[in-house]
């Protein structure tokens, strides 16, 4: 899996100057732009024109950006793409997405668009998984590309499309279930749906905690006061830190030694165990390579 | 500081430019003025029927000084309804020295125009008020003192006031009276204190006359000529506005968690550490995210200083400090806690700030949090002129205090709106940047050159530390440079260093 830090990811309008130029400051992992559900549709061509004017003022030393763009289904889909790419994102999020198809598509199309800019670094896919067609076809959307990174869970497009209420969370069950699955079998980030109460800082907390032990790697955030907690249930604990670089300085140690597997405190350590202790020690922001 | 500084100035006089935060200290100690003396009748009672029954029994007369204090805020009427008796009584020329001004006194301006005052010695000016005077409609250049250089220009008698009206939220017929007890309680009387102790004649206002004797005595009957029942002296609801709600700016949240964070890596917050932290909803956050720290350390402070706030209460009561010092109280839990609690004493703005008596309380405080509307690469910062050059806030104890804590931080957005904070010459100088040892932004910290321990102790905490330049840079990337303001030559503001010296002057807006 590629790491990167996902533990919180801020939605932030695309047509709002004051909050784009401030979406990175406030110690979130990843931000997102939104050119879609928060922009109406005479705005859409304004949002765009101040994401691609404010984009490369961004500070981004430690924040992932990404952009929502519109459905790859409607016009303004490619029209974002095709804006956005030569900005050199981090990402690129597509909503409502249903088939592996269509990430392949996008992909081409990412690709050309890299090439005709001359970007280096590949722009990656955030395949938003929230309608129920999606879901079923979760596994074959995360496996589709690599530039696929990482699935999102969007709740309250599929509540809609289940034909659920909101209070019907027992609905969401079965496909945030589905959609982890489908990430972690294909080794993605995969990020849980925001909660949308911004006072309720207790309800906040235990949606985090909840979404962090069924194997979420990350929350989305609709305001930046919900990053502190989000933050700080994602990140390793002091004991899971203290563990994990006694892990990665043994493996160092056996590796130098030409052993890939080791005993510690007599359980086998091998590679999975290592790379999870790897990912637990860049969240803390420790180099595996100094230990 | 400011090498355009003229050597006289019309309606202010000969200029002694600002030197140096410290250059008063190798200068001879001016002389005290005394206290003028009174007599009073046996038995005799100094209740006046009406406010207009005590002016007159003041005799007053052409070019007056007349003070008043700004403890009720922007609910105060007893200054307009003092200038208005007075204007009707055909007085002219007055200097109206208010230890601040609000958005409440917009209504001198008229006054202004037509020559009933003149003059005006303040610590703040704002709104309409501050936009008439930044036009030029003040006959002679407004004074802009910090709160302890007022004291300091009353007690050296360079500022005589001939009539002191006190605003007090209960008083007795003797003059008696207090701010923290009574309908109206607005908490410390502090700057008052002074006014009251060297003011030629004194009237107190209060719409709550108690019988004798009003406790508890914050300014004694004998520095009290007058006293005037009124029905209101002012808008209760905007005297104590009984806000103690943090902040639910993300900015500001973000801006008050880093002092939090920088002052801990500081390693400034020793046992006993004396604080001054400012008014505003960014400051009562910062208590919030301090106080983890203070709990974790199990750290406990000395007095926490200056204009109080509701969140300095609670950390007094949860026992984080030992004691509050109050020269002005922002908040009604303020007054309740003044009158309650033998350890939130109540002080005068002598006491506070003044740099010329036996020791004044900034001189003994350890970390001070203040704010600023605009801050220079040279860490100079202006708190009394916005953008376009127009007078619209107030110096208050900010170069007094900066002068006095062994730790400065000026926290502030590097920009707001579309205008930057950071600039490369503040409009007005008001507190000299060698006396500011951080700059706090949501896009950095930066440190002033002259305090390398400092920033090697935030650096190793992996704070955002980032040079000054390199900030005003990022930030004139984000929103372009603006065009420099213009001015006309005429001054129509000094602004004095705590000392008295002048640290500069604010001109006439063009087109004004």
């Amino acid at each position: 899996m590629r790491i990167k830090k996902y533990r919180s990811m801020l939605y932030v309008p695309g047509n709002n100057p004051a909050m784009v130029q401030q979406a990175t400051i406030y110690g979130a992992d990843s931000v997102l732009l939104d050119l879609e559900d928060a922009i109406a549709p005479d705005e859409k061509d304004a949002a765009r024109d101040l994401l691609r004017h404010h984009i490369p003022l961004l500070d981004r030393e430690n924040c992932v950006l990404t952009v929502r763009v519109n459905g790859l289904d409607t016009p303004l889909g490619e029209q974002d793409v095709r804006a956005m790419v030569p900005l050199q994102l981090d990402a690129i999020r597509v909503p409502k997405v249903e088939s592996a198809v269509a990430m392949q598509q996008l992909d081409a199309l990412i690709t050309e668009l890299e090439r005709e800019h001359g970007i280096t670094q590949p722009v990656e896919i955030h395949a938003m998984i929230e309608t129920a067609r999606g879901v079923m076809n979760a596994a074959d959307i995360a496996t589709s590309t690599p530039r696929i990174s990482a699935l999102t869970f969007g709740a309250q497009d599929l509540l809609a499309d289940l034909g659920l209420r909101r209070t019907d969370r027992a609905g969401l069950t079965f496909p945030r279930g589905q959609i982890l699955m489908a990430a972690k079998a294909a080794r993605l980030h995969v990020l849980d749906t925001p909660f949308i109460d911004i006072e309720d800082e207790d309800g906040l907390r235990a949606s985090a905690e909840e979404a962090k032990s069924l194997g979420f790697t990350g929350k989305a955030v609709i305001n930046p006061r919900q990053i502190d907690i989000v933050n700080q249930v994602f990140s390793p604990s002091p004991e899971e830190v203290t563990h994990a670089i006694r892990v990665v300085g043994s493996f160092n140690a056996h590796k130098a030694a030409g052993s890939g597997v080791f005993a510690l405190d007599g359980k086998m350590v091998d590679r999975p165990v290592v790379e999870q202790a790897i990912t637990v020690l860049r969240l803390a922001d420790i180099d595996p390579a100094t230990l | 500081m400011n090498s355009t500084l003229p050597q006289h100035i019309a309606g202010y006089g000969d200029v002694t430019p600002f030197q140096g935060s410290a250059a008063y200290l190798d200068r001879p100690i001016p002389p005290r003025v005394a206290a003028p003396t009174r007599r009073s009748t046996p038995h005799g009672s100094k209740q006046r029927s009406s406010l207009q029954a005590a002016i007159e029994a003041c005799h007053p007369f052409d070019g007056m000084t007349v003070s008043f204090h700004h403890h009720l805020r922007v609910g105060d009427s007893v200054v307009m309804q003092t200038i208005e008796l007075l204007a009707q009584m055909g007085i002219k020329d007055i200097r109206l020295a208010a230890s601040s001004l609000t958005s409440a006194h917009e209504g001198l301006v008229p006054y202004l125009q037509n020559g009933t005052v003149t003059r005006i010695w303040t610590s703040g000016v704002r709104s309409g008020l501050g936009e008439a005077i930044s036009a030029g409609q003040l006959a002679t250049p407004v004074v802009i003192h910090s709160h302890g250089g007022r004291a300091r220009a009353i007690t050296t008698g360079e500022l005589t006031i001939d009539l002191a009206v006190i605003a007090a939220a209960s008083a007795d017929e003797q003059g008696n009276c207090t701010g923290t007890v009574g309908p109206s309680a607005f908490g410390s009387i502090g700057y008052a204190q002074v006014d009251a102790q060297y003011a030629r004649q004194t009237i107190v206002v209060s719409d709550t006359i108690v019988p004798y004797p009003c406790v508890p005595v914050s300014i004694p009957q004998t520095q009290i000529d007058h006293v005037v029942k009124v029905d209101a002296i002012g808008d209760v609801r905007k005297i104590a506005s009984g806000s103690t709600r943090i902040t639910k700016s993300p900015v500001d949240l973000l801006l008050a968690r880093r002092v939090a964070d920088v002052l801990h890596a500081s390693q400034a917050m020793t046992p006993g550490f004396n604080f001054q932290l400012g008014s505003g909803g960014a400051s009562l956050a910062v208590a919030k995210f301090l106080r983890p720290y203070l709990r974790d350390e199990q750290l406990k402070g000395g007095f926490l200083l200056g204009g109080i706030v509701a969140e300095a209460v609670a950390l007094k009561q949860e026992g984080f400090f030992d004691a509050i010092v109050d020269v002005q109280s922002f908040d009604s839990a303020v007054a309740t806690s003044m009158a309650e609690d033998p350890h939130h004493l109540e002080i005068s703005a002598d006491t506070y700030a003044n740099p010329f008596n036996g020791g004044c309380m900034t001189d003994l405080v350890d970390i001070c949090v203040l704010s600023a509307l605009e801050v220079d690469t040279d860490f100079n910062v202006n708190v009394i002129t916005g953008s376009q050059g127009v007078i619209m806030a107030a110096s208050g104890g900010h170069s007094d205090t900066a002068f006095g804590a062994k730790l400065t931080v000026v926290v502030c957005p590097s920009f707001r709106g579309r205008v930057p904070t950071l600039v490369e010459r503040v409009t007005t100088c008001v507190t000299p940047g060698e006396d500011i040892d951080l700059l706090v932004t949501e896009r950095g910290i930066c440190v002033n050159p002259r305090r390398p321990e400092l920033e090697a102790r935030l650096k190793a905490a992996h704070l955002p530390v980032v040079d000054i330049h390199t900030l005003k840079a990022k930030v004139d990337k984000l929103l372009g440079v603006p065009a420099p303001q213009r001015f006309n030559d005429r001054i129509v503001g000094v602004v004095q260093y705590r000392d008295g010296s002048v640290i500069d002057v604010i001109r006439q807006r063009r087109g004004a």
